[in-house]
């Protein structure tokens, strides 16, 4: 375990930045947390957690996937991707450290998703216990600790300390770049911080939120539960709560003409949206009450059944706050899944 | 004036239905917190009296319900409405949006809706239970003995900090006593944005638009956006787009839709409440307000249901192209 004082942070930033670009979050001017490019004159945000969550890194929002460029008769097929150097995103929390163990097993798996595989292998993640959750945070019921956050480094921050220390090989290379700028200390001042965050768990009112009803297997015990017209019934077909998500990761690939040829790129897709998964026949979900279903089944239920159990949700709770109608997977949890859930 | 209180409504709610005037009541209903409230429709007494709500978080508008539910549901709904809510209930009546005959509204005066993510700037997260006093709001966390003493005044959404009217204008039964329609100065900020360079302000909405993430929630809440299908839904329209293709894209999409709900667009706010970007997007509805009022005189779209709106309308006092021309402010 390592230490550095807080008042000395921009020295450590500066110094990580001499090699790698740092992405951290911090506050923009409508108020809320987002990450961006530390360089001078940029504050590490204290909020919990940025709107958008870390996926963007790794999964961006759009990204262009080749080129193709006519010229008479032929066709240019150009390779898009640029070389990713190393990069450092900091301060994530282990709900969001969680979700990318989700997303690797979608793009990780054969076969592999190449731009996904090298941003991944490039990006050092270092992680911050939450050392004051709030009440939409719901991690422990998928087993998250916050006061344990993985990643290659954790972090742990008090008033006016930073406790660090490294969990892989990428993590302690890390380390070493900063090792004049931080002291080895005790775990004392972490292991306080560790109790304290255990009480604080043990009060959040979603604390007794449980999975047990879920899982593989599952499909036909909720799949026509009458409570999904309920649920849905005014859901408004956004797709606020799959692009705040940070496991949501469903997207669309696309060409855009660009006049003398095509720009093939993958975005974003929300199962929200009407035209989602359209195909020639037309479209498989004809209601909102379908969509709905469709992405609280895929987190509870058929996630878990390819995944050996893992639920594709960590409790951040960004869906509970930025919810136009404030409907969530927690309400569709007690709902459908009874006293099972409670 | 007599404050109208939770079971007032929920006892008119349940005797509305139980002697047969309507078949479903379109209300707010809790949530796990008490500010987390969801619009819902109550179809017995006892789903209302165990979960319906009415607190200062009922901002959720729900006049647009209206034009998806009213012709699939049996008999009459009951729909409760804001102020501001009864003016998209108007406006939608105009566009003949749904059938009048098939809705028993009831209007509520309203003290103005509380923003969640102001009072958690204030008393910062971990909220255990918000209780509403006449003008205040008391907040208690996890984190602290004491519960946080607010001024409703000091938290409330911009909408309702800037409220245009106290009046409802569209109802079949009011509850309380109606109010007036109020001086605002909701027309401030875009004063100060019609003042700035074009470069001062072609960098204020690139900051505030390039933050949005295309999840339209903007459109979807938008009362005026009733459109059976949008054409930034629709894949054969060739301007569908999830994402952003480049920078100028995210604006062309908030553009289009303001143009496209100028003079109907009631200044409800909605969008504004529900982005999750806090985009100050009822700027760009406000403009168009403001500029309708001066070229062609006041006009409250939905002030009262089948007027003519100056846009879809002509007389031989219209303003002349070149007189808007002239009010330009392009540097040369």
């Amino acid at each position: 375990m390592r230490k550095c004082f807080l008042d000395k942070i921009n020295s450590v930033f500066t110094e990580i930045s001499k090699t790698m670009p740092l992405y951290l979050p911090t506050d923009s001017s409508d108020g809320s947390a987002v990450y961006k490019k530390w360089e001078d004159g940029i504050k590490w945000s204290d909020a919990l957690n940025t709107v958008r969550s870390p996926k963007d890194f790794f999964f961006p929002q759009m990204e262009s996937l080749m080129e193709f460029k006519t010229e008479g008769k032929n066709i240019e097929v150009i390779d898009t991707r640029q070389e990713t150097e190393d990069f450092v995103i900091w301060g994530v929390r282990p709900c969001d450290v969680k979700s990318f163990e989700i997303l690797d097993r979608v793009f990780l798996s054969e076969p592999v998703d190449s731009y996904y595989a090298s941003r991944r292998e490039k990006g050092i993640i270092v992680s911050l216990a939450c050392s004051k959750p709030a009440e939409t945070c719901f991690c422990q019921t998928f087993d998250i600790n916050p006061a344990e956050p993985c990643g290659d480094v954790s972090m742990w921050k008090t008033e006016t300390e930073l406790f660090i220390q490294a969990n892989t090989e990428k993590g302690e290379a890390f380390m070493e770049k900063i090792a004049g700028l931080t002291e080895e200390c005790s775990e004392d001042a972490v292991s306080e911080q560790k109790e304290k965050i255990g009480s604080i768990m043990k009060k959040l009112p979603l604390k007794d939120l449980k999975t047990d009803a879920f899982g593989g297997g599952k499909t036909m015990d909720f799949f026509n539960a009458p409570e999904w017209d309920e649920l849905s019934q005014t859901c408004l077909g956004c797709g606020t709560c799959t692009f705040v998500c940070p496991t949501c990761q469903c997207y669309d690939i696309k060409d855009f003409n660009t006049g003398n040829g095509v720009v093939r790129f993958r975005c974003w897709d929300s199962c929200m949206y009407s035209e989602f998964t359209k195909m020639a026949h037309g479209n498989n979900r004809l209601t909102q009450k379908e969509r709905f279903r469709q992405r609280f089944m895929h987190k509870l239920v058929y996630y878990p059944e390819n995944n050996d159990g893992l639920f594709s949700c960590v409790g951040c709770g960004r869906c509970l706050s930025k919810c136009p109608i404030s409907m969530n997977i927690v309400k569709v949890m007690k709902k459908i899944g009874g006293k099972a859930s409670e | 004036m007599q404050k109208i209180t939770q079971p007032m409504l929920i006892d008119k709610a349940v005797s509305l239905l139980e002697n047969g005037t309507v078949s479903c009541v379109f209300g707010w209903q809790k949530g796990e917190f008490d500010y987390d409230i969801t619009p819902s429709v109550f179809k017995n007494a006892d789903d209302l009296k165990e979960n319906f709500v009415w607190n200062g978080f009922c901002g959720a508008n729900l006049s647009k319900y209206l034009v998806s539910k009213a012709d699939k549901i049996e008999g009459k709904i009951l729909v409760f409405l804001k102020p501001c809510d009864s003016y998209s209930f108007n406006q939608l009546l105009t566009e003949h949006r749904f059938d009048r005959e098939k809705v028993y509204a009831i209007g509520l005066p309203c003290d103005g809706m509380a923003d969640i993510s102001k009072v958690k700037k204030l008393c910062g997260d971990g909220i255990s239970a918000i209780a509403f006093g006449d003008d205040t709001i008391s907040v208690t966390t996890i984190y602290e003995d004491k519960p946080y003493e607010i001024a409703l005044k000091d938290v409330l959404l911009e909408r309702c900090e800037n409220c245009k009217s106290k009046k409802c204008v569209a109802y079949d039964e009011l509850l309380g006593e109606n109010g007036d329609v109020l001086d605002s100065n909701r027309f401030d900020e875009v004063a100060r944005i019609e003042a700035m360079t074009p470069d001062e302000r072609f960098a204020f909405w690139q900051n505030e638009l390039s933050r949005c993430i295309r999840c339209n929630a903007c459109r979807d809440a938008c009362p005026a956006c009733t459109c059976e299908k949008c054409v930034f839904d629709n894949s054969d329209s060739g301007v569908e787009n999830k994402a952003a293709a480049n920078s100028f894209e995210e604006k062309m999409f908030h553009i289009i839709r303001a143009f496209h709900v100028a003079g109907r667009c009631t200044d409800c706010g909605e969008c504004s409440r529900v982005c999750p970007q806090n985009i100050p997007l009822h700027l760009l509805n406000r403009k168009f307000i403001k500029d309708i009022n001066e070229f062609y005189g006041e006009y409250q779209a939905g002030a009262e249901a089948g007027s003519r709106a100056p846009l879809v309308d002509y007389t031989e006092e219209d303003i002349e192209p070149y007189d808007v021309f002239d009010r330009r402010d392009i540097d040369a």
